[in-house]
């Protein structure tokens, strides 16, 4: 199926999913309870960023500018971010687990982040202390299983997972637990909510919040991504071909699960994004983490941000973007596994 | 002198025994040395011993004058490359990609390869033959096929010894040829050509020397015609076996009476 000039059509396709998010992102802007034009969207930010001036005289009135300026450039920014983040983390631990089943909270990333959560509400905490909580727990819990995997005797990847699905249910049964001694009027309904995932009232500290650890990992993915190939194929291999492969594995896990945590502690639960956006992008141009790790950063964030989009205009009341992602994420996934292509 | 073992002696751990027990040969360059031995006898363990994956060892293993235990994974992978037995990935790559993987050591740490690297790589294609395969999945081809592109990787890796751990496993009669002549032809270049082999003909027959293992030791080691008789295969496999010379060449055969 595959021509003789696969690589540059492949190369070609990254442009394309480039173009599109730009495109994207920019009707996103125009999406919301007021109308704002497309032109105006775009010409509202350009001016911002000192691209376009807006003298003589402007074109929109100053509550279509702090609709898009204040509301929908944060949550929007958010969406793509997180889209991109969880998406790179699927990829990642995809390939250092050799397991194409992989998703990010493999290693009980989400449950850890949930115990954090509903335990700050629990105690009354501020919105910012509940991210910061969410988004320690959720390290602690994969450094907890590093470090069982180490103690432990046998393979060390299989004990990795194996680490990670105890510590999720430990930490599942803390949830449980907290939401049962939790007050039932206000307490109980946000545990619930947060643990459905939301995009909802993201400030622009929120955007500036999750950067940093974001684009710490982001960074670290992309730059380990052709090596990344190599783990693949499995660690004795790897080393045989020159590759610290423990090393590799250490670095990559830490840098995905730094980007997880982000995205969860800032949105709550987002689940499938993880797991089916990397088989997208696999579909769209093969293995080769050299491509696949841009492709599915960029498909991630086009992908939660059109969801987010559904999430917040489909209904007067907003859907929580996690069961969004649910019923898109697995009938595609179902899609995925009856239609495995055809040999050449 | 590529690879030189020493006394080399290795344990699972306490209780499992030595899996390999003062073992000791050599591989030269330009040669191909042939290990048999029954299953179990540790050509595995053998092999991981030289390439740095089973940690630390009693004896000496020493490859171009270095020792081996003080060299870097990066080192080792320049000094030689390993062949595993063909297998079918997690993830599909091209058979472009597969081989490239063969230059990592060449390519900086938090780099992706280069116009150099892609030289590298469709030259070791070329040399197996299979440069018109670059473009197609490596999970979609056969067995003999993908023995190729492990040994065209093992090529493109640039190092001068070759390890090849059972490289006609699960090939048919046509592939264990083109696989074992290919071996030959690489070894007539200068490659130093280490394999394992279930099949005592394929040392008779491709092998400038014969390494026989049993319970971890060796049991013969020397030139195939030499050293390879009705003896040593019934000490290797229990088995009968006749060795008879023909016009065409030296031939195995099973029982005592085919002759």
């Amino acid at each position: 199926m595959l021509s003789a000039n696969g690589k540059g059509t492949k190369t070609a396709v990254i442009w394309l999913l480039a173009a599109f998010l730009i495109v994207a992102f920019a009707v996103s802007l125009t999406m919301g309870r007021l109308n704002v034009p497309i032109a105006e969207a775009v010409k509202i930010l350009l001016s911002r960023i000192g691209l376009y001036s807006s003298a003589p005289q402007r074109t929109w009135s100053d509550q279509m500018e702090k609709a898009v300026i204040n509301i929908r450039l944060p949550r929007i920014t958010l969406a793509c971010m997180i889209g991109c983040c969880l998406s790179a983390a699927g990829a990642a631990y995809q390939g250092v687990f050799r397991n194409p089943m992989a998703s990010p909270d493999i290693l009980g990333a989400s449950s850890g982040a949930a115990f954090g959560a509903a335990l700050a509400i629990l105690m009354g905490a501020s919105s910012g202390m509940i991210t910061l909580s969410a988004f320690i727990f959720s390290m602690l819990t994969v450094l907890l299983a590093m470090l069982i995997a180490k103690r432990a005797r046998g393979d060390g990847v299989v004990n990795l997972i194996l680490a990670g699905i105890m510590l999720s249910s430990l930490f599942s049964a803390g949830t449980s637990y907290i939401k049962l001694a939790a007050d039932p009027s206000n307490q109980l309904p946000a545990i619930t909510y947060w643990l459905m995932g939301s995009l909802s009232g993201t400030r622009h500290n929120t955007v500036y919040m999750a950067a940093i650890p974001m684009l710490a990992g982001c960074v670290t993915l992309i730059l380990s991504r052709w090596r990344l190939n190599l783990l693949t194929l499995g660690d004795d291999e790897a080393r045989s071909m020159g590759v610290n492969a423990a090393l590799l594995r250490a670095v990559v896990i830490a840098a995905s699960t730094l980007i997880t945590a982000a995205s969860i502690a800032s949105a709550g639960m987002i689940g499938w994004v993880g797991l089916v956006v990397p088989h997208m992008a696999r579909k769209l141009v093969g293995s080769d983490y050299r491509r696949l790790m841009g492709a599915s950063m960029l498909l991630g964030a086009s992908f939660l941000l059109i969801v987010d989009d559904v999430s917040r205009n489909l209904t007067a009341a907003e859907i929580p973007i996690g069961i969004l992602t649910a019923f898109v994420g697995a009938p595609f996934f179902i899609y995925l596994l009856c239609s495995r292509r055809k040999p050449v | 002198m590529s690879i030189s073992i020493t006394a080399l002696t290795y344990s699972y751990g306490l209780g499992f025994g030595n899996a390999l027990d003062k073992l000791s040969f050599t591989a030269d360059d330009a040669e191909v040395t042939a290990i048999l031995g029954p299953n179990g006898a540790g050509k595995t363990t053998l092999f991981r011993c030289i390439l740095g994956l089973n940690g630390s060892y009693g004896g000496k293993i020493d490859i171009d004058g270095k020792s081996a235990a003080s060299l870097s994974a990066k080192e080792l992978a320049g000094l030689c490359a390993y062949i595993p037995q063909s297998y079918r990935g997690v993830f599909d790559y091209t058979v472009e990609e597969m081989t490239l993987m063969g230059t990592t050591g060449s390519v900086q740490p938090l780099s992706s390869p280069k116009a150099n690297e892609l030289k590298a790589a469709r030259m070791a294609l070329e040399r197996c033959g299979i440069a018109h395969l670059g473009q197609r999945s490596f999970m979609r081809l056969s067995g003999g096929e993908r023995q190729l592109v492990l040994i065209a990787r093992a090529i493109a890796q640039r190092s001068r010894t070759l390890i090849m751990d059972e490289p006609t496993a699960n090939l048919d009669f046509g592939n264990q040829t083109m696989v074992m002549e290919l071996c030959r032809s690489l070894a007539r270049e200068g490659y130093a050509i280490l394999l394992s082999t279930h099949n005592p003909m394929h040392a008779l027959w491709y092998a400038d020397k014969a390494v026989a293992i049993k319970n971890g030791s060796a049991i013969a080691c020397g030139s195939p015609d030499e050293v390879m008789d009705e003896q040593l295969i019934r000490a290797l496999y229990s088995v009968e076996a006749s060795i008879v010379q023909t016009e065409k060449g030296t031939a195995i055969f099973p029982g005592r009476d085919n002759v």
